[in-house]
């Protein structure tokens, strides 16, 4: 009874390490969230209720420095960069969470198929992954890309077939973990097919993990995108997304104008750290747990 | 009769934990099987519950010797054996109520529109109280949790049961109760039983035989 007591008091392992240990920590989720928060607000209202065009050309206040009219300055044809970073981080948010959604959605079934058929099926599709693995996701992605017209839906999918590699992994590695332990015995014994086994208590022991490897998959997709637009193979240069506004003012950089290329850097860094930042929280706060749950 | 024959089983076939096991449960018999911790008794248990698929030897079920194990041994076979382990934490999956984990078998063959009177029937026989049933594992001792992986085990009213080690973890009383439990479902349906253990005490007052691990397998 007495360590039952003792393991209930034990803090986790995030709230053990002292005072500034855990202030930094409430900062980091804080900061975090409310980056996140803002993103999302920003990217979901700005759009409908500012009713601006932002494709607005003024070719007379082109590659104006940040003013209060231009908060972030304009381009080289004179449209608004806050505008335009809005819209751009609209598009790539946009990608990144469908291709993270669709890749990990891919990955936690080819993991969990391989994981709980196990045998020659999880050799044959592991040695798949692992051939993929050695290909370079960008040039891989840059060869899904090349085989549409330039849009979203190519870009979603081209990061999407890229990325679901490493999620399989993880989740492979949990259904077999899971899969050896007893109450997996108990369902066999109680005439559970495959099937259930695999979905009734496989597949609800990984979420958590695969749920983590989205929201981490997230600003890696995003960065996916900004890294095809920018080499010119994403999305046309018309439609701003964050990786086509830092490819259109690369010129202008050579030329002294700073700004073009600095807000639409700190709107893909921002978020990136942000998302990366609650992911990390979230992923503490699963450990300590998953720790207790093997000590049992 | 659930016959071992000549069973040799391991989880590496260059190294047997269990070599050449001969064993034999009759209908309605209860047999203590007795060894050291660390034996391959365990090992045999699943072998008997059809988890476990031996390297050499056979298992027949009723006459009739297993083709698979696991998933590839047909349903009716499986749950033929119900199969109580030692440890509940481990056999109870964390997400379940209890109420759920001893309908689970039902529902996992079919058993669905009757799987609510059972579990309150099963409850009532192990002595779960209803609040406990909404419980989930962690929510509850260890002695609550192994009396809702017996009523699991009974739920299909299997004619065989399998205990590994099924008191191990548990105080004296609880101990009691479910040996009764087991006891009492036998004499109302003839089940065999094949319970494994270590305490020769136990095993020797509740099983008509006890056969020590050096008589049924070889080194």
């Amino acid at each position: 009874m007495t360590t039952d007591v003792d393991v209930a008091d034990r803090k986790p392992a995030w709230r053990a390490h002292g005072a500034a240990r855990r202030s930094t920590h409430v900062l980091r989720l804080r900061v975090s969230a409310a980056l996140v928060a803002v993103t999302v607000l920003a990217v979901l209202l700005v759009p409908p209720l500012v009713q601006l065009d932002q494709q607005a050309v003024d070719l007379a206040a082109k590659l104006r420095p940040p003013s209060w009219a231009h908060p972030f300055g304009t381009d080289d044809v004179g449209r608004d960069l806050l505008l335009r970073c809005v819209y751009g981080l609209r598009v790539s948010l946009l990608v990144g969470v469908v291709a993270a959604l669709t890749a990990t959605v891919i990955g936690t079934a080819v993991g969990a198929a391989a994981g709980a058929l196990g045998g020659w099926a999880d050799r044959l599709v592991m040695r798949l992954v692992d051939t993929l693995s050695s290909v370079p996701h960008l040039l891989l992605g840059i060869f899904i890309v090349a085989m549409f017209r330039p849009g979203v839906w190519p870009v979603v999918i081209s990061v999407a077939l890229t990325h679901w590699l490493s999620t399989a992994r993880i989740v492979r590695a949990e259904v077999l973990s899971l899969r050896s332990r007893p109450f997996v015995d108990a369902a066999v014994s109680g005439g559970a097919s495959r099937w259930r086994v695999t979905v009734r208590h496989l597949l609800p022991g990984v979420l958590p993990q695969a749920g983590l490897a989205a929201v981490l998959m997230v600003p890696h997709a995003m960065w996916h995108e900004s890294a095809l637009s920018f080499l010119g193979l994403g999305l046309p240069t018309h439609t701003a997304s964050l990786g086509t506004l830092i490819q259109g003012a690369r010129g202008s950089l050579l030329a002294g104008q700073w700004w073009p290329t600095l807000f639409p850097g700190l709107f893909l860094i921002l978020p990136t750290l942000a998302i990366a930042g609650l992911a990390g929280v979230w992923r503490e706060r699963i450990n300590p747990r998953r720790r207790s749950e093997l000590m049992l | 009769m659930l016959e071992l024959r000549a069973v040799t089983a391991g989880y590496d076939r260059r190294a047997p934990v269990v070599r050449d096991a001969h064993l034999t449960v009759a209908p309605g018999e209860a047999v203590g099987l007795l060894g050291p911790s660390g034996c391959g008794k365990s090992t045999l248990a699943r072998v008997a519950a059809l988890l476990h698929r031996p390297d050499a030897g056979e298992v027949v079920l009723d006459g009739t010797p297993v083709r698979g194990f696991r998933h590839r041994a047909p349903r009716e076979q499986r749950t033929a054996i119900g199969v109580v382990f030692q440890q509940p934490r481990l056999a109870a999956d964390p997400r379940l109520r209890l109420a759920d984990l001893i309908a689970e078998p039902l529902r996992a063959t079919g058993r669905r529109a009757s799987a609510a009177d059972r579990v309150r029937e099963l409850a009532g026989t192990v002595g779960l109280t209803p609040d406990l049933l909404g419980r989930r594992p962690h929510e509850v001792s260890d002695g609550q949790l192994q009396r809702a992986c017996l009523a699991r085990a009974l739920s299909l009213r299997p004619r065989w049961l399998v205990c590994d080690e099924m008191t191990a973890m548990l105080d004296a009383s609880t101990t009691a109760a479910l040996v009764r439990v087991v006891e009492d479902y036998r004499a109302s349906t003839g089940a065999g039983l094949l319970s494994v253990g270590h305490d020769r005490t136990l095993l020797t007052r509740w099983c008509d035989r006890t056969v020590p691990w050096e008589a049924v397998a070889a080194g």
